[in-house]
C-alpha cells in the first residue's frame, strides 16, 4: 500500500497493476464531539485542519462538508495565485499564501502543479500606466516582485494579443510580477485533505450545518443533517454559505453574495503561457495543461444564491477576450459555470472573531479565495489554537467596518468587485 | 436576459437595472447620538440570505428608486412597487 507518492512509488504500483492505491483520505463519520468544527470542506477549511494539526498540534478536529471536497468556489475558480495588490496589509496575506503555494507540493507530497508563469495586468491609456506604476512601486516597497512591463515586451510575450491601431484598447504594457500564475485547483483541496486526513482530522462530506449551538454567548457546537456536533471553537469557511450560517449565531456581516462565472474553450495547442488580465475589459484568461482557454471577469450583478451565470456578464467577459485576443473568436466554449462569492465593501476578506465566543470567520474573499487559501488557513487555524489575532490577520477583522479603517483594494489595486 | 418590472416604464433588461440595498434600513438619527457600531450596522450590515428578499433597486434609466421582492436563489421576481410616497 502506497502512502508516500513519488516517482518509485508510481513504478512499484504499476508492476502491481495499480492495485495498491488506497483512497487520498478516509471518508469519516462524524463523532460526538471535537476540539474544533471547521464549516466549509473547500481549499479554506481544509488548510486551516492542516495547519490546526501541524501548526498547533490540534487535531481533534472535524472538517465538516455539505457536499463533497472542494465542490464549491474551489473547484469553480480559475486557478490564478498571484500578490499582486497594493496596500501593505494585502501584500503581506496574498504574499504568505504565494510563499506557502510555492512551498505546498513538496509539503504536503501531491502535486498541486503550480506554474508560475507570470501575470500581466495591461493597461490601456497614459493614465493607466500611471496607475500601474504607483502599483508596482508599492508592490517593491511592500518587497514582493513586480515590475512595469513595457507594450513591446508584452507584445513579445504574448504574440496573439490584439495588434490592431484601431483596437479599442490597446496594450500600452503594464504590471508584471513574475512569481504570480496558476495552479490546479482540485489538487490544492485534495492535497490538503489528504494532509490533514493523514494527521488525524475528520474529514466529512455530505453533512449540512443547518445550526450553530450557542449557549450563554458562546458557540458549544453545531446541528448538522447527521445529527449534533460538539464543540467549543468553530471556524467558519463557507464563502457565500457565511451570511446564513452567520445568522444562526444571530451575527450579521458587511457581505453581499454574487455569481462570478468563468469559462474554458476548447483545448488548442500552447498559444499564451502567462496570466493576463485586460484593464479595460475586465476579463482574464490564461491556458491550461491541457489547453483549453481559462476564462474569467466581473461579477454578474445581481446579488444571487444561485450557483449559475446570467447572460449579460457572459458577454461582457467574451466580448472583453475577443478584444484582447481577436484570433479566439474562432474558439468553441466547452463549459461555462459560476460559484457564489461572498463580497465585502472594501474588496478584502473577513478574518477574525465574531460577538459570539468561539466562533471565528474566515470569509468575505469575493472574487479572490483561491490565491489566498493557505495564508487562509494559516490564519484561522491560528485564530482557533490561540483564540486571537496572528499579525497579519489583525488589519482584516470586521472591527474595521465600525473603525472605518477599511483596506479598499477596488480602489487599491483595481479589483475586479 | 432577465427582465425586471420597473414600477414606471415596465419589463426591462436587467442591465438597465441596479441593485441598492436591502428594504428595511432606516438611518438612525439624530447624527451626534449614533454610535460608531449603529453606523456601520446602517452602512454595511446585510442579510444577504438564500430565498425570499426584499431589496431597494434602482432603474438606471430612469433614475427611479423601487422596492423589489424577489427570491435570491431561483431569481423569481414575485413583485416590484414604487417606495412609499412615490406614486407610479
Amino acid at each position: 500500500m502506497t502512502r508516500r507518492y513519488s516517482a518509485l512509488s508510481l513504478f512499484r504500483e504499476g508492476l502491481g497493476g495499480h492495485r495498491g492505491w488506497q483512497p487520498a483520505w478516509r471518508k469519516a463519520d462524524p463523532r460526538p464531539a471535537y476540539d474544533a468544527i471547521i464549516v466549509g470542506g473547500g481549499g479554506h477549511g481544509l488548510a486551516t485542519a492542516y495547519y490546526l494539526a501541524k501548526n498547533h498540534g490540534i487535531t481533534r478536529v472535524a472538517v465538516l462538508e455539505r457536499g463533497w471536497v472542494g465542490g464549491g468556489n474551489t473547484g469553480r475558480n480559475t486557478t490564478v495565485v498571484r500578490s499582486n495588490y497594493f496596500y501593505p496589509e494585502s501584500v503581506a496575506l496574498y504574499d504568505l499564501a504565494l510563499r506557502l503555494y510555492e512551498g505546498l507540493s513538496r509539503e504536503l507530497n501531491y502535486n498541486i502543479m503550480l506554474s508560475q508563469r507570470g501575470m500581466l495586468i495591461a493597461a490601456h491609456t497614459p493614465m493607466q500606466m500611471e496607475i500601474c506604476t504607483r502599483i508596482a512601486n508599492a508592490m517593491q516597497l511592500n518587497g514582493v516582485d513586480g515590475a512595469l512591463m513595457s507594450a513591446e515586451e508584452a507584445m513579445r510575450r504574448v504574440p496573439l494579443l490584439n495588434r490592431s491601431e484601431d483596437a479599442r484598447y490597446r496594450c500600452m504594457g503594464g504590471i508584471w510580477q513574475g512569481r504570480a500564475g496558476v495552479a490546479r485547483h482540485d489538487a490544492v483541496a485534495w492535497a490538503y485533505a489528504r494532509a490533514a486526513s493523514g494527521l488525524g482530522i475528520d474529514i466529512i462530506e455530505n453533512c449540512a450545518v443547518t445550526d450553530l449551538l450557542i449557549e450563554g454567548g458562546r458557540v458549544t457546537g453545531v446541528e448538522t443533517s447527521r445529527g449534533t456536533i460538539r464543540a467549543e471553537r468553530v471556524g467558519l469557511a463557507a464563502a457565500g454559505a457565511t451570511p446564513g450560517l452567520a445568522a444562526r449565531a444571530g451575527v450579521t456581516l458587511p457581505i453581499h453574495t454574487y455569481a462570478l462565472q468563468a469559462f474554458v474553450s476548447e483545448p488548442v495547442k500552447p498559444c499564451l503561457d502567462t496570466v493576463l488580465l485586460y484593464l479595460g475589459t475586465g476579463t482574464y484568461v490564461s491556458q491550461s495543461d491541457k489547453g483549453e482557454l481559462v476564462v474569467g471577469g466581473g461579477l454578474d450583478r445581481v446579488p444571487t444564491h444561485g450557483q449559475r451565470g446570467n447572460l449579460p456578464a457572459q458577454e461582457t467577459v467574451l466580448s472583453g477576450l475577443l478584444e484582447m485576443f481577436p484570433a479566439f473568436g474562432q474558439l468553441k466554449l466547452l463549459r461555462q459555470w459560476a460559484g457564489v462569492v461572498d463580497v465585502v465593501p472594501d474588496s478584502s476578506p473577513v478574518i477574525g472573531p465574531t460577538a459570539v465566543e468561539g466562533l471565528y470567520l474566515n470569509c468575505g474573499w469575493g472574487t479572490g479565495g483561491f490565491k489566498a487559501i493557505p495564508a487562509g488557513g494559516w490564519l484561522l487555524a491560528h485564530l482557533l489554537a490561540r483564540g486571537e489575532h496572528h499579525e497579519i490577520s489583525r488589519p482584516f477583522g470586521l472591527d474595521r467596518f465600525v473603525t472605518g479603517r477599511l483596506i479598499d483594494e477596488a480602489a487599491g489595486s483595481g479589483i475586479a468587485h | 436576459m432577465q427582465r425586471f418590472q420597473c414600477p414606471f416604464c415596465g419589463l426591462r433588461d436587467e442591465t438597465e437595472f441596479h441593485f441598492a440595498t436591502e428594504a428595511g434600513k432606516s438611518r438612525p438619527e439624530p447624527a451626534e447620538e449614533v454610535t460608531d457600531a449603529e453606523w456601520a450596522a446602517y452602512l454595511h450590515l446585510n442579510d444577504a440570505l438564500k430565498g425570499q428578499a426584499r431589496e431597494v433597486w434602482v432603474h438606471l434609466t430612469c433614475g427611479e428608486y423601487f422596492l423589489m421582492t424577489r427570491d435570491t436563489l431561483t431569481r423569481e421576481v414575485s413583485g416590484s412597487e414604487a417606495l412609499p410616497g412615490r406614486a407610479s
